[in-house]
C-alpha cells in the first residue's frame, strides 16, 4: 500500500487519542487520507479499504526519540546576531554599536552579548549555532525557508511544528493509553502568519492558536476560557442550543451534521473540563513568575511549560517586533532583557523539573541583521535584514549544552566555518523526536516528497551531528 | 452507542465517504430497528392511534406525535444571577417517521416542473430505483438562492417579503432578482479568484495594485456576464502591464514560469485536469503554444510586462514550433504568429466540448454541491461522469446559449432538482452522486462570517500588510469581497479560507471542526459581537409591523424563517428583552441550521 515503509500514513486515525483530537480537524484528516487514497485509486477504485484496517509505520527506519516536545521560539522580522549569540567586540564601533562589551558565560571561552546576562548562567544547557545561513533577505521567502527547510516551489511545504504534530500524533495513538485533550501543536499567542503553517498537510495540522495575553490576570485563551461565563453559564447555553437545533433531528444520517456534533461536543469538553486550567497561570509560584518576566513574552515561556508538561507535543511562542531598520539599540535595550529572562528561566525551570532532557528549545527567527550599523538618517543606528548568517540557540531533547557550533568571520557577515542550512537543522530536530528525516509526505497531488530535502534540492552541511 | 462506530477520519475518498456512510447509515438503522421494535412492540395500539389522531387533526406539521415512551421531559433552566429569570424551557421531542414532511423544510405540494436537465437526472433516479427527496420548502429555496448565488444571508426583509409573497412564480422571480444584484459577481469572482490563485503575497506574489484589478476585472465581466469563451480568451491572450491589464495576471499567479508550469495552471483553471498526469509527450505538446510568452520588468516597482516574445518567435526559433492540443491533433505555428491565440481559439470552439464541459461540472459543483465528475477539478480516464448525459446535455446548452454563464444559472437553478430537500428519501449509495437530495455543507468561511457581522451589524477590519505603511479595506468590507488572498483573518484561516497556493476547489475546508465550534460558542469574538452590537436591538425595535413578534423577526434574521409554534413559545420568554434575545441569537447562530447550506 504505501511506497515507502517510513511514510507518514495520514490514513490511520482509528485509535482514541487520535479520535479525540482528531475531531478537532477531521476534515483535514479526510483531505490527508484522500491523498493517500489517491494512490492506491489506480488499484482499488472501488472496494473502500476496511475503515479498522491497520497499516503501521515500519519500526526500522525511525530513529529512536530522545525528544518528546519542542517549544519553538520564534523570533519574527529578524533578530540580530552580532547583538546576541555572535558578538564581536573586536569589530570596532562600527559594527558593535554602543554593545561594546559582551558577557562571560559559566562555560569558559563562549561569551553572549552584555545584554543577555541571564542567559550567560546557563550556557551549559544550550548550544549556539553561529552558522546558520540560507542567503535570502526577504521576511516572507526567509520565514518559509527557515521554518520548512524548503525553498518557495510550486507546492507549499508543512513547517516543522505541523510535521513533528503529524507523526507523533500518529506514535502517541499507537502508544497513549490516556485521552488527551490538549491541542497537540499550539502557537502563543498569535498564529505566524506570512505563510501557512501546516502547507500542503492540511488545516488539520495547523496549530491552536491562543489569543490573549498570558501576562494579563487571567489567559483569554480563545473559545476555551471565557471571561463572565461559569461553568453554569455554559452549560445552561448548552441546553438552550440543543433545544434550538433541530436540523438533525430531521436528517439524522447526514455525515456532515454527525461531524458538527462531534466538533460541538469535543468543543464543550474543552471548555468545560479540566483542559482550560492548564492556561492558568495564577496558580504557579509567584516568584518564578517573576523570574520568567512578567510580560507577554516571558509568561509565555511559562504557559509553554505548563503545556509540555501535559502532553502538548509542540509549541510555538511567536514573539515579533525584531524588524529594527530604524533605532536598532534602543529596541535591543527594551527587547533583550525580555528575551534573556524569558529562554534562561524557562531552561532552568525545565531542567528543575527533569523535563530539558526530553524537550528541544529551539530558538530562531529568519534571518539575521547586518552586522555594519546603518548609523546615517533614517535609520539612526539600524541593522537591516541579513540571510547570510545568522545564529540559533538550541536546548534540550538531546542536544548538548556548552557548545558552540560554526564560527563566522571577523565582523560576523559570512560563515568562517561549518555552514548550517534550515534544511540540516530541522532534519537534526526531527531526528531527535524520532522522525526518520527521510519519511515521505503525502502531497495533495500524488507526489511524495521527503520531510527534510533531498541533496538534489540545495545546499546542505549535514545534520548538527556535532551538538548531539 | 451508534456513535462509537463513527470512524469518521478512516473515510478515505470521497467515493469511499459515501460508502462508509451508506455503511453507517446502515448500521443506524439496524441499531434502531432492534431497539424500536421492542418498542412498537410494547406500545403498537398506543402508536397507531397517535398516528392517526395525527393525521385526522392535520395539525401544524412540527407538533409532533407523542414519542412511543412517555418522555416528555421538562427541563427547567436555572435563572441567571443577573437579568430576569429565563423561563422555563422545554424540550420537545421529535417523532422523525415525520421528519420527512416538516414544513419548515419541506414543501411536498410546490409545483415545479421537470426541465430538460430534471428530466435526464429523473430518468436516471428512475431507472436506478432511487426515489428522489420532497421539494424544499420557500424558505429553504430562499436561503439557498442567497447563500449559492449570492454568497450572502437574506436580511429579515428579505426573508419576509419573499416568504410573503403570493406570487405563483414567486421562484422564478427571486432566481432573476439575485442574478441582477451585484452580489452575484462579488461571489462569483470570490470563486474564481480561488481558481486564478489571486494573492498579493507568497507564494504566488502578485502584488497587491495587480491582485486589485486583477479581482475588480472578475467583478466586472461577471456583472457584465462576459460570455465564458470571451473571458478565457482574454485571460489567455493579453498582453501588457500586469498594473494596467488586469488579464495578464493569468501568467503571473504561477509560482513557475515555465512553459510546462503555465500549462499546469491553464489546465486546471478552464479544463479541470491535471496536466503532471499527462503522458510526457501531451505536456511536452501542449507546452509550445506557451513557449513564447516573455516577461520583463519596467522601472516601476513590482511592475512587469506580460507579452508575446515576437522576437524569440521570429529570429530564435530553432525549428518549427508544433502545437499539440489537447485532443492529440497538432497544429504547426508559424513565426510571427502568438501561439497562446492558436490555443485559444481551438479551445473555444464551439464543437469543442473540453472548456464548456469543465465549466458546467463546476456550475454543479457550486449549486447542486457536487460535481458531475468528481473530484470537480480533476476530470480524466480516472473520474468518469455519474451521469454522462447530463454533462453532454449541460454542455451543449451552454455553447448554444453562447457560453452565457447566467443562461447556465437560470437552467440549474430553476430546476427541481436544485429545489430538492436536503432530507433524502433513498438509502442507495448513489442517491448523493445522482443529484437524489441537495446536500449539506457548512458555510463557506467567508460567507459565514459576513452572515455574523449582518446579523450582529459589527463589522470585520481587514487590512493589507504589504506595502507598508499598512492598507485598511473600508469598514463593511464583506469578506467575500475581499480582492487578496494574502488579506486575511484568524476567523477566515481558521474556517477553511483557501490558501490560494494550488487553485484546486479541495483548497477549501468546509467541514465543521472542534477548534471552529470552540470559535463559535465561546471565542471572544463572536461573543462580543452578539454582545456589544447592536444588530439584536435593532431587530427587536426594528420597524416592524405589528404583526411580526420580535421572536419572528430574530428567526427571520438568522434563519431566514419564522419559527413553529413550539419553537415560538419555547423562547418568546427570552426574546423580550435585549439581553435574553442574544442568548437566543447565540443559540441560533451556532444552530446546524445557521452554520449549514440545506
Amino acid at each position: 500500500m504505501s511506497r515507502n515503509n517510513s511514510v507518514l500514513n495520514l490514513g490511520e486515525f482509528t485509535r482514541r487519542q487520535a479520535m479525540r483530537w482528531g475531531a478537532y480537524n477531521m476534515a483535514g484528516a479526510m483531505l490527508a487520507s484522500k491523498m493517500l487514497a489517491a494512490q492506491d485509486a489506480e488499484s482499488s477504485s472501488t472496494a473502500p479499504a476496511s475503515p479498522n484496517s491497520e497499516d503501521p509505520v515500519a519500526a526500522g527506519s525511525v530513529p529512536e526519540p530522545k525528544a518528546k516536545a519542542v517549544i519553538q521560539i520564534w523570533l519574527g522580522g529578524g533578530p540580530t546576531h552580532i547583538d546576541t549569540f555572535d558578538p564581536k567586540p573586536e569589530a570596532g564601533a562600527d559594527y558593535t554599536g554602543p554593545l561594546r562589551s559582551t558577557c562571560a558565560t559559566n562555560v569558559a571561552g563562549i561569551h553572549v552579548g552584555e545584554l543577555l546576562p541571564e542567559l550567560a548562567q546557563v550556557a551549559d544547557k544550550y548550544a549556539l549555532i553561529r552558522s546558520v545561513t540560507h542567503g535570502q533577505n526577504g521576511h516572507e521567502t526567509a520565514s518559509y525557508l527557515t521554518q520548512t527547510g524548503r525553498m518557495p516551489d510550486r507546492i507549499v511545504y508543512p513547517a516543522v511544528g505541523a510535521v513533528v504534530n503529524a507523526f507523533k500524533w500518529q506514535a502517541a495513538a499507537d502508544q497513549s493509553e490516556e485521552e488527551s485533550l490538549i491541542p497537540p501543536y499550539v502557537v502563543l499567542t498569535s498564529p505566524q502568519g506570512r505563510f501557512s503553517e501546516a502547507g500542503f498537510l492540511g488545516v488539520r495540522y495547523k496549530p491552536f492558536a491562543t489569543g490573549g495575553d498570558p501576562n494579563a490576570a487571567r489567559f483569554a485563551v480563545e473559545g476555551i476560557v471565557a471571561p463572565g461565563l461559569s461553568d453554569a453559564d455554559q452549560l445552561q447555553r448548552r441546553e438552550l442550543l440543543k433545544q434550538l437545533n433541530t436540523l438533525r433531528n430531521v436528517n439524522r444520517d447526514d455525515t456532515e451534521l454527525a461531524i458538527a456534533t462531534k466538533s460541538r461536543d469535543h468543543a464543550y469538553d474543552l471548555m468545560l473540563g479540566e483542559t482550560g486550567q492548564v492556561f492558568d497561570l495564577s496558580t504557579e509560584d509567584t516568584t518564578l513568575r517573576q523570574r520568567y518576566g512578567r510580560n507577554k513574552f516571558g509568561q509565555s515561556c511559562l504557559a509553554a511549560r505548563r503545556l509540555i508538561e501535559r502532553g502538548t507535543r509542540f509549541v510555538t511562542i511567536n514573539d515579533g517586533g525584531w524588524d529594527t531598520h530604524k533605532n536598532h539599540f534602543q529596541s535591543m535595550r527594551r527587547k533583550l532583557p525580555v528575551l534573556d529572562s524569558g529562554i534562561a528561566t524557562l531552561l532552568a525551570d525545565l531542567d528543575e523539573r527533569g523535563l530539558l532532557d526530553s524537550t528541544i528549545v529551539w530558538c530562531i527567527g529568519e534571518f539575521g541583521r547586518t552586522p555594519k550599523v546603518a548609523s546615517e538618517s533614517p535609520w539612526n543606528g539600524g541593522r537591516h535584514h541579513f540571510g547570510a548568517v545568522f545564529s540559533s540557540l538550541v536546548a534540550g531533547g538531546g542536544f548538548k549544552g556548552g557548545r558552540v557550533l560554526g564560527e563566522t568571520t571577523a565582523h560576523a557577515e559570512s560563515v568562517k566555518d561549518r555552514p548550517v542550512y534550515p534544511g540540516d537543522l530541522i532534519g537534526t530536530i526531527y531526528q531527535l523526536v524520532g522522525i526518520d528525516p527521510d519519511a515521505s509526505l503525502p502531497h495533495p497531488r500524488g507526489d511524495f516528497v521527503r520531510a527534510t530535502p533531498g541533496a538534489d534540492e540545495g545546499p546542505t552541511g549535514g545534520r548538527v551531528t556535532e551538538i548531539i | 452507542m451508534a456513535g462509537d462506530n463513527l470512524n469518521l477520519p478512516d473515510i478515505k475518498t470521497d467515493e469511499r465517504t459515501d460508502v462508509l456512510a451508506y455503511r453507517r447509515r446502515k448500521s443506524f438503522r439496524r441499531q434502531e430497528w432492534e431497539f424500536s421494535l421492542v418498542v412498537i412492540f410494547l406500545t403498537l395500539a398506543f402508536t397507531a392511534t397517535c398516528v392517526w389522531v395525527l393525521r385526522n387533526n392535520q395539525q401544524h406539521a412540527t407538533t409532533k406525535a407523542p414519542p412511543p415512551q412517555p418522555q416528555h421531559e421538562v427541563v427547567v433552566v436555572k435563572p441567571k444571577a443577573k437579568p430576569e429569570p429565563l423561563p422555563s424551557i422545554q424540550i420537545t421531542s421529535y417523532d422523525f417517521s415525520s421528519s420527512r414532511t416538516d414544513a419548515r423544510f419541506v414543501d411536498a405540494d410546490v409545483r415545479i416542473p421537470l426541465n430538460g436537465m430534471d428530466e435526464i437526472i429523473f430518468a436516471t433516479l428512475n431507472e436506478q430505483q432511487i426515489e428522489p427527496a420532497e421539494p424544499c420548502s420557500d424558505a429553504v429555496f430562499l436561503r439557498r438562492i442567497y447563500i449559492d448565488v449570492l454568497g450572502c444571508l437574506p436580511t429579515a426583509h428579505e426573508a419576509k417579503r419573499f416568504l410573503d409573497s403570493e406570487s405563483p412564480a414567486k421562484r422564478q422571480e427571486l432566481i432573476e432578482e439575485a442574478l441582477a444584484r451585484p452580489e452575484y459577481a462579488d461571489y462569483l469572482a470570490m470563486k474564481w479568484s480561488d481558481i486564478l490563485r489571486i494573492k498579493a503575497e507568497f507564494p504566488i506574489k502578485l502584488w497587491p495594485n495587480a491582485a486589485q484589478i486583477y479581482h475588480h476585472w472578475l467583478q466586472t465581466s461577471f456583472a457584465n456576464n462576459l460570455p465564458y469563451d470571451q473571458f478565457v480568451r482574454e485571460l489567455l491572450t493579453s498582453s501588457g502591464s500586469n498594473f494596467r491589464t488586469p488579464q495578464v495576471n493569468f501568467y503571473r499567479a504561477v509560482q513557475d514560469k515555465t512553459p510546462e508550469a503555465l500549462v499546469q495552471a491553464v489546465a486546471i483553471s478552464f479544463l479541470c485536469e491535471r496536466a503532471d498526469e499527462w503522458p510526457p509527450e501531451q505536456l511536452d505538446g501542449m507546452s509550445q503554444f506557451f513557449s513564447e510568452v516573455g516577461f520583463k520588468p519596467t522601472g516601476e516597482w513590482k511592475e512587469e510586462i506580460v507579452y508575446f516574445d515576437r522576437r524569440k518567435s521570429l529570429e530564435f526559433r530553432r525549428a518549427k514550433l508544433v502545437g499539440v492540443f489537447p485532443d492529440g491533433t497538432s497544429i504547426e505555428i508559424p513565426p510571427g504568429k502568438d501561439p497562446r491565440e492558436v490555443f485559444a481559439d481551438w479551445l473555444i470552439q464551439p464543437d469543442n466540448p473540453r472548456l464548456a464541459r469543465a465549466f458546467v461540472n463546476r456550475a454543479c459543483y457550486w449549486l447542486l454541491g457536487r460535481g458531475i465528475v468528481e473530484p470537480v477539478d480533476h476530470m480524466g480516464p480516472k473520474h468518469p461522469p455519474s451521469n454522462p448525459e447530463l454533462l453532454d446535455y449541460l454542455t451543449q446548452e451552454f455553447v448554444q446559449s453562447g457560453y452565457d454563464i447566467k443562461h447556465l444559472y437560470r437552467l440549474i437553478l430553476n430546476s427541481r432538482t436544485y429545489q430538492l430537500s436536503s432530507i433524502p428519501r433513498s438509502d442507495d449509495p448513489r442517491a448523493g452522486e445522482l443529484f437524489a437530495y441537495y446536500p449539506i455543507r457548512r458555510l463557506d468561511a467567508e460567507v459565514l462570517i459576513d452572515a455574523i457581522c449582518q446579523i450582529t451589524k459589527v463589522p470585520e477590519t481587514y487590512s493589507s500588510i504589504i506595502p507598508e505603511p499598512f492598507t485598511f479595506l473600508p469598514e463593511g468590507t464583506r469578506a467575500v469581497t475581499l480582492p487578496d488572498g494574502s488579506i486575511t483573518s484568524a476567523f477566515l484561516e481558521m474556517f477553511g479560507r483557501p490558501t490560494r497556493d494550488t487553485g484546486l476547489e479541495e483548497d477549501r475546508n468546509n467541514h465543521l471542526s472542534a477548534a471552529q465550534s470552540l470559535h463559535l460558542l465561546n471565542s471572544n469574538h463572536i461573543r462580543n459581537k452578539l454582545k456589544d452590537g447592536p444588530g439584536i436591538p435593532d431587530i427587536l425595535v426594528g420597524s416592524w409591523d405589528s404583526l411580526t413578534s420580535s421572536t419572528d423577526s430574530l428567526y427571520l434574521a438568522i434563519l431566514s424563517r419564522r419559527p413553529t409554534e413550539s419553537e415560538r413559545s419555547a423562547v418568546v420568554g427570552l426574546c423580550s428583552n435585549a439581553e435574553g434575545a442574544k442568548e437566543v441569537a447565540w443559540a441560533l447562530i451556532n444552530s446546524d441550521e445557521f452554520l449549514f447550506r440545506h
